[in-house]
């Protein structure tokens, strides 16, 4: 043997926590908490994500080069969204310059 | 010539180095995928902050009955397939292609279930935006456009099933000829990295399409 043998009775243990998680996250969008319902759904969904990754995949025993390419994808999908979602919130910020107006008028029709 | 030799290949000075670069390997391919999924899941964020009541009507326009049943196959494959990888470790090797067989059953029940029970629903009620459209109501096209991403989403994760499933036949195959030792099981480790990859997937699509909103 090479890597790490995880006992049958922890993996069982984490998928009974993963059908847990998968029905508490379907009750909760049954619930109305506004804004909330969001937050708790994609929270839900890292702590399932993460179960998968540390346990299922090995995450937990493996070495730190996994680590750090893992973290990488994640840091640059971050950049990707931050940027992109900031870019939505700044559009309205600045007036558009009148004298663009007639172009825009323009290409409407 | 020793059996723990003749599972390591000459590039690598042990097996311990030749296991973590294999599965060093996957784990960038992974990253690529990250990148791949990431941009469609960066695309509906913003849709769905332009049109949110569309997108949140889209989305209870879903079976969420079926998403959960689908989600719990999922899980149970991943289960599976992380036990098939530990008697792999382990040299069991009737355990292993019996588990290996079992997740590619429980893969294949998912994508029927997707294309045949869902897809083919939401195509009947005319919810396939350019080839099946029917509903007209409040917001269509904002539902229109949410369910554009529900079907490339839900298709491109189908189609990672279907490699998948791919490559399960491919590694019962060389199982059947006994090419998997404890020394050697790469290919088994690096298929259930891929495979729970995809359940990863899954479980953000899921409560992104059937659950964000809203079933009160």
């Amino acid at each position: 043997m090479v890597d790490h043998v995880v006992s049958t009775k922890l993996y069982i243990l984490v998928f009974a926590a993963l059908i847990a998680l998968t029905a508490l996250t379907t009750g909760v969008s049954f619930i109305d908490l506004g804004k909330w319902n969001t937050v708790a759904a994609l929270a839900i969904a890292v702590c399932k994500a993460s179960l998968v990754a540390l346990f299922f995949m090995h995450l937990k025993w493996s070495s730190g080069l996994m680590r750090i390419v893992l973290l990488a994808a994640f840091v640059w999908f971050a950049i990707l969204v931050t940027l992109t979602l900031a870019d939505e919130l700044a559009r309205q910020w600045t007036p558009v310059p009148s004298s663009w107006e007639a172009q825009i008028q323009q290409q409407v029709r | 010539m020793h059996s723990s030799t003749a599972a390591l290949a000459e590039q690598f000075d042990d097996l311990q180095q030749q296991q973590e670069a294999s599965s060093l390997g996957m784990w960038v391919f992974l990253a690529t995928e990250v990148m791949f999924f990431g941009g469609l899941f960066t695309a509906y964020i913003l849709y769905r902050n332009f049109y949110l009541p569309g997108f949140e009507a889209g989305s209870r326009l879903l079976n969420v009955r079926i998403g959960a049943l689908n989600t719990a196959i999922l899980l149970c494959s991943s289960l599976t397939m992380a036990l098939a990888v530990r008697a792999a470790q382990l040299g069991k090797k009737g355990a292993l292609t019996t588990f290996l067989f079992l997740t590619l059953l429980l893969g294949l029940a998912f994508v029927a279930v997707k294309l045949g029970l869902e897809w083919r629903h939401d195509y009947l009620e005319g919810f396939a935006p350019g080839v099946h459209w029917t509903f007209h109501g409040p917001d269509w096209r904002h539902i229109e456009l949410f369910f554009v991403f529900y079907f490339f989403m839900t298709g491109i994760h189908a189609l990672h099933m279907v490699v998948g499933v791919g490559i399960l036949t491919a590694l019962i195959l060389m199982a059947g000829r006994g090419k998997f030792s404890p020394q050697r099981y790469n290919a088994v480790e690096v298929a259930g990295l891929y495979w729970h990859f995809v359940d990863i997937v899954w479980i953000f699509l899921y409560p992104l399409l059937y659950l964000i909103g809203g079933r009160y």
